[in-house]
């Protein structure tokens, strides 16, 4: 490709996302100067945290972590052109069975313990993703009803099994004893470099953000590099050409579904090995909604995905700071978090759009 | 008896008014799961009208037209631009969810809750009547035979019902696809609306995330229904009686939270075929 062409393409993948950017921190300050704050210091104020502070960034990355997971989640399927919006219930099932291996082999040595909670947690989403995958294979049930239908029902399962068969002793909070010291992930707070570059010894971040940032790069290698992400482009493009070009349609789905509920789970990772050590009741608000946002944001592309979450991380970050220090309620945040997102799915269509015309008049 | 059986319409009636709005919206042809997101705006538009106005009746005018304006949004972003009918309806959950939130603390300084709504309350039996037999209760039961009226008898059902199965066909016979599928958002926006001012009225308080659900419950009636007013109806009375009986029972042996999974097991069932094979409307979806 030449240069120019390569900047077009360039610019053809970032205007929508940035244009819904700009729309939506506009419509943002019309709102903060309608409650009579001054809208450029309250957003310097969101953004100052994690610009200013090396522990304050670390918290960002920390916010965006479980996103990159359950953004890659969705985003995976999209590519195989299916709909994966049960990101939340894939999370629940992978902290979950994290949890569960940790209770059930408490005596396992380190090397064996992690690893073997890491694959629980995939495995309990990509159970939880398979599922509507194979409803839609085998029985053409549209995967978007399946997989809202079992966001409530893992919610329902571990709420239940935590409430009345797994809680802590003597506790009035919903959820399990802790894990096993063999278990723990630690906070890079909690460790010496971490001291040394300036981060709170209660500093979240650790491990987990190194395992999102593989799962981008893995993503990106199955997308780009390999036969199965051919044939999952191919089955997203047209699924009658899978079909003629001799793949096995039906097979390709549930792996799909299943590696993209594999990669929600893995916010169990961050969320029971690393964060809370132990199963907490309804612990996610709407994590598996936001990789929806995120995966949108990003337009699907494992390293779109990964600055979405990014955004998003610092967004989240600093509505703490304007709850604290400003009239305007941090819920701000929120609404503009789904502003991006109609922005943004609007202006990709226009774009979209608009380059089918242009070829239609070059070919003309 | 007879209190078990009026605890389930009134469990079942902000179902009912999302799924029959819902029906509206899926018979032309798009997804509305806008619907949780359309039931929390119009009980918090409810809640805030009554606030301000101190009358119920306002409150639930408010709701109807903050529903209203929120399916066309949804409308707007899938029928004219393009996009995507669940992302849309995604998006528009999600700014549901924060803008009421948002403006809880604008207009009743609170995160948590709106003070108590005076719905005011006539005396006398007719009243007591109206506790538990509220009349926007009555209102959604009889909507069930004009919602089958309004699509199954009238031009504008027929017509409804053809953009929502072959939009192409609809069109050479010069109905127009796009209007017709406004009406029937804006439609399930309105009804919907009233399930919302449903829910803080009857409460008698606005709560954070109040719907908690119940619209994609509504969507599980719909399917579970197969996208028919008497099988809306139905789903929802059963849905409606599984919860009305666990508050009623208060039996240990039946978890709450497994009575608040049956909505959505059943219908990932009739999907599969097992209980009579479920079919949407043959456009459903697909975009413009």
């Amino acid at each position: 490709m030449s240069p120019r062409k390569i900047l077009s393409a360039f610019w053809q993948a970032l205007w929508p996302p940035l244009s819904a950017l700009a729309l939506t921190f506009a419509l943002g300050s019309a709102i903060i100067a309608a409650i009579g704050e001054n809208p450029l210091s309250v957003f310097a104020l969101i953004f100052r945290e994690g610009l200013t502070s090396a522990d304050g960034f670390a918290r960002v990355l920390n916010d965006a972590t479980p996103l990159v997971f359950t953004g890659l989640s969705v985003a995976y399927a999209f590519r195989a052109g299916y709909f994966n919006i049960g990101g939340e219930g894939q999370l629940y099932m992978g902290a979950f069975a994290a949890m569960l291996v940790a209770t059930a082999l408490p005596g396992l040595p380190r090397v064996l313990a992690l690893p073997l909670a890491l694959l629980a947690a995939a495995l309990g989403g990509a159970v939880w993703g398979a599922v509507p995958g194979y409803l839609r294979a085998r029985f053409g049930v549209h995967e978007v009803i399946n997989t809202i239908m079992m966001n409530f029902l893992a919610v329902g399962i571990t709420g239940y099994l935590v409430v009345h068969h797994m809680k802590e002793r003597g506790q009035m909070i919903p959820h399990t004893p802790l894990i096993p010291e063999a278990y723990r992930l630690e906070g890079f707070g909690r460790s010496g470099w971490g001291q040394a570059i300036g981060l709170d010894s209660a500093n979240p971040l650790g491990p987990s953000l190194v395992l999102a940032l593989l799962a981008v790069a893995a993503v990106w290698f199955l997308f780009r590099r390999t036969v199965e992400g051919y044939r999952l482009r191919t089955l997203g493009l047209s699924p009658a050409a899978a079909r003629y070009a001799g793949m096995s349609t039906r097979a390709l789905t549930v792996r799909a579904m299943a590696v993209s509920g594999a990669l929600a789970g893995l916010v169990g990772v961050h969320e029971v090995l690393l964060y809370r050590h132990r199963f907490l009741d309804n612990f996610s608000s709407g994590l598996g909604f936001l990789g929806i946002a995120v995966a949108l944001m990003g337009r699907n592309h494992p390293l779109g995905v990964l600055l979405a979450a990014l955004l998003f991380g610092f967004l989240n970050t600093g509505a703490l700071e304007i709850d604290i220090f400003t009239e305007v309620p941090r819920e701000l945040v929120m609404v503009m978090q789904a502003m991006v997102i109609l922005f943004v799915v609007a202006a990709s269509e226009l774009a979209s759009r608009r380059a089918k015309r242009r070829r239609k008049e070059e070919a003309a | 008896m007879i209190a078990l059986l009026l605890a389930t319409l009134r469990t079942a009636t902000p179902l009912l008014f999302a799924g029959l709005g819902g029906m509206f919206s899926e018979r032309g042809g798009v997804v509305n799961i806008a619907l949780e997101g359309i039931l929390l705006v119009g009980a918090f538009a409810a809640a805030a009208a009554t606030v301000l106005t101190g009358s119920a009746l306002i409150g639930l005018a408010a709701a109807l037209i903050a529903g209203v304006m929120l399916a066309a949004l949804h409308a707007l972003v899938t029928i004219w631009i393009g996009v995507d009918q669940i992302v849309s309806g995604v998006a528009l959950n999600l700014l549901a969810m924060g803008l009421t939130e948002f403006l809880m603390w604008v207009f009743f300084g609170s995160g948590s809750n709106s003070p108590r709504l005076e719905t005011g309350s006539m005396g006398g039996v007719l009243g007591r009547l109206f506790v538990e037999l509220p009349p926007l209760t009555l209102l959604a039961l009889a909507l069930v035979p004009l919602s089958a009226l309004l699509l199954f008898r009238t031009r504008f059902g027929l017509r409804l019902r053809s953009v929502g199965e072959h939009p192409e066909a609809a069109a050479s016979l010069g109905i127009r696809v796009k209007r017709t599928r406004l009406y029937g958002v804006l439609l399930s926006g309105a009804l919907a609306g009233l399930g919302g001012a449903f829910l803080s009225l009857n409460a008698h308080y606005f709560v954070k995330n109040m719907s908690a659900g119940r619209g994609f419950i509504a969507l599980a009636a719909l399917i579970f229904g197969k996208w028919k007013p008497w099988g809306v109806l139905a789903a929802t009375l059963l849905f409606g009686f599984a919860e009305a009986l666990q508050g009623h029972l208060h039996a240990p042996w039946l978890p709450i939270r497994f009575v608040q999974m049956l909505p959505y097991l059943l219908t990932m069932i009739a999907l599969v075929g097992v209980i009579g094979r479920s079919r949407a409307p043959a456009a459903l979806g697909k975009r413009t």
